[in-house]
């Protein structure tokens, strides 16, 4: 265990009768970090977050917070609070007593504890709704009292159990930023549960994609996106084109693929390390294809194809483009930089499609 | 203007239909106050004329009084103890996962539908056999095998009626088990502690069959008014006694209902 690592699974798995939920992972979350468990539902992320918090225990292997072994510790022991992913807001209690809730046993007196709710209140830009009862809160307004009943007792790690999931697009975006900035005040390691991979990106430091309950990657959502390691992890974060092919040739920070659809593919030295005569897949995001009417010259990558549907969605368009001998299109993004005007958008007509080296991800076949 | 007469017709017709239905349920049960003041001590028309003596008569029986109390305390006892165990099973069977719930939820249930007659011979046999004196305490043995299943009927729809989430973030905060259940779990649950109480007090208080297989030389208030049916001059100070029964059954009704109402209305609060 590192010094900045704050909580470490080792070997930890966990069994629901025969359903293997988590399946033997071993990581560690650092200090003061913002760390997301992101994967598909079932794939044992908010098992590993119950784990945490003390409502299961493992099957087998052990869990560390702070260095201290957890499994026999429980959930009112540690020092660790979460926010449910309905809130969990005690109905019979006011704001104030929701708020209070866990501060029965800290020693404040009456005016100390007071104190410290306005402050509460105050972070969590509720100021004056102290009296409030349970069942007046708005969504937002609930989120915001279960995050100050959990940050009052000044947690070393808070748990978040896809907290925005309840909530509407706008308010979701805007409880965004409130909680990455919330999380950079108060210092305190977020451990946050989310199925939406838009939202682990927005917020995370590190990104820990899950399925079938095993840990894929941790990178940071920067290099999942851009460099993602599995077919997986390319696959769930965001879209991606997948081509099948085999390295033709290795040569220095450059590899030559022969591609059924797309012909000769040259990538930069990205991905594992591959062999000449191996099968590889290649990956393309939507937005890194270049997209003309014309053929380009001097471009590394190219391939011709049809236009086939596209949807304009105001700051971006999104085309189809078909290539001969294959059934799905390929996604191709672009921003438009220019007024668009509605002429460019005639399905059925020859199309390029070119990208640089640099953006071609390589990956080992599924 | 014909769609709204349409439907207007169709409410009266419903409307008749409640009245008679409710007639059905409450006339007879009102002869009982009607008679109890009636100056006579044959039950029959035409009345003859107003009478407080049937209650007096009541009242000065100490037969009466005694198995009025005796009732109460078996009453009172059993439901505090049926909704205590009823409470805890049902949170068992709502909050844990555990081997064999079903088949141990429906033998729990099984006294439900077993006929009370063949329970009342079961128990005397068992009670003959393990020689066990019967008194109030069989009784209330009998009772509470009633009850416990009523109680945790209730418990257990009251139970599942909020989330445990709510009971898992009192332990995230800090509290026991035992903590969270008397901070979260108890208030939340309170209507149907009430509920609980109540519906078992009834069953206790009316219960014919049971106590009449089990009871000593101390008897039950149905088991009294049953032997008081023998002799017809006693029968106008059994309908005062009813109609006592009747109005301090009103009043407990309203109150329910009250404490129910005013409860936390948890189905609204999860909601988001």
């Amino acid at each position: 265990m590192t010094d900045e690592a704050i909580i470490s699974f080792s070997e930890v798995s966990k069994h629901f009768g025969s359903v293997v939920a988590v399946d033997n992972v071993s990581f560690e979350i650092n200090r003061g970090e913002f760390f997301s468990l992101l994967g598909p539902s079932g794939c044992g992320k908010t098992t590993l977050l119950r784990m945490l918090a003390g409502f299961e225990s493992p099957t087998s292997g052990e869990l560390f917070l702070d260095g201290q072994a957890m499994s026999s510790m429980p959930p009112n022991k540690r020092p660790v609070n979460m926010v449910f992913q309905n809130y969990a807001i005690f109905p019979h209690l006011d704001v104030r007593g929701n708020i209070a809730f866990g501060m029965r046993k800290s020693g404040l007196s009456r005016a100390e504890l007071d104190a410290k709710i306005e402050e509460m209140l105050e972070l969590i830009k509720l100021a004056g709704f102290g009296a409030r009862g349970a069942n007046e809160l708005s969504g937002g307004q609930r989120q915001r009292v279960a995050l100050a009943r959990a940050l009052i007792k000044r947690p070393k790690v808070l748990l978040l159990d896809e907290p925005l999931g309840a909530l509407d697009k706008k308010l979701r975006e805007q409880m965004q930023i409130e909680l990455r900035v919330l999380q950079q005040q108060v210092g305190i390691t977020f451990v946050f549960v989310t199925h939406d991979q838009e939202e682990a990106l927005t917020l995370s430091d590190r990104i820990a994609v899950m399925e079938k309950g095993v840990v894929l990657e941790i990178e940071s959502p920067t290099k999942l996106y851009e460099s993602p390691r599995t077919h997986f992890v390319a696959d769930f974060i965001g879209t991606m084109n997948f081509f099948e092919g085999s390295v033709r040739e290795v040569a220095a920070g450059a590899v030559t693929i022969d591609s059924e659809l797309l012909g000769e593919v040259r990538a930069s030295g990205s991905g594992p390390e591959f062999t000449s005569g191996s099968r590889v897949v290649v990956a393309i995001r939507p937005e890194k294809i270049q997209l003309s009417f014309e053929a380009p010259e001097n471009v590394a990558n190219v391939v011709e194809g049809r236009m086939g549907p596209s949807a304009y969605l105001g700051d971006r368009s999104h085309f189809y483009v078909y290539l001969p001998q294959r059934e799905d299109p390929v996604s191709v993004a672009l921003q438009n930089l220019e007024r668009v005007k509605d002429q460019d958008r005639r399905s059925d007509q020859a199309v390029w499609l070119n990208w640089s080296e640099d953006s071609v991800v390589l990956l080992a076949p599924k | 203007m014909k769609a709204s007469v349409g439907i207007g017709r169709r409410l009266d017709g419903f409307a008749v239909y409640a009245v008679i239905y409710l007639g059905f349920i409450y006339l007879p049960v009102l002869f009982l106050p009607l008679f109890s003041f009636n100056d006579s001590i044959y039950v029959a028309f035409p009345l003859k004329g107003f009478t407080l003596q049937w209650y007096e008569e009541m009242a000065n029986n100490s037969g009466l009084l005694d198995a009025l109390m005796n009732s109460l305390k078996v009453g009172a006892t059993v439901a505090v103890l049926s909704t205590i165990m009823g409470t805890l099973a049902a949170k068992a069977v709502t909050r844990y996962r555990m081997p064999g719930r079903g088949p141990v939820i429906g033998f729990i249930m099984v006294p439900l539908v077993i006929p009370e007659i063949i329970m009342g011979i079961a128990l005397l046999v068992l009670a003959n056999t393990g020689g066990v004196s019967l008194s109030l305490l069989t009784i209330g043995l009998g009772h509470m095998l009633l009850c416990v299943p009523f109680s945790m009927l209730v418990m257990i729809s009251r139970l599942e009626g909020f989330d445990k989430s709510m009971e898992e973030a009192a332990r995230d905060l800090g509290e026991n088990a035992w903590g969270a259940f008397w901070r979260v779990t108890f208030p939340l649950a309170l209507p149907g502690i009430v509920a609980s109480l109540l519906l078992t007090f009834t069953i206790s208080l009316d219960e014919f069959v049971l106590a009449f297989f089990l009871a000593g030389t101390d008897v039950t208030l149905p088991l009294f008014i049953w032997s008081m049916l023998r002799f017809p001059p006693k029968l106008p100070m059994v309908l005062a006694l009813g109609a006592c029964i009747l109005l301090a059954s009103f009043i407990v009704v309203t109150f329910a209902e009250w404490v129910r109402r005013s409860g936390v209305q948890v189905k609204s609060a999860s909601g988001v």
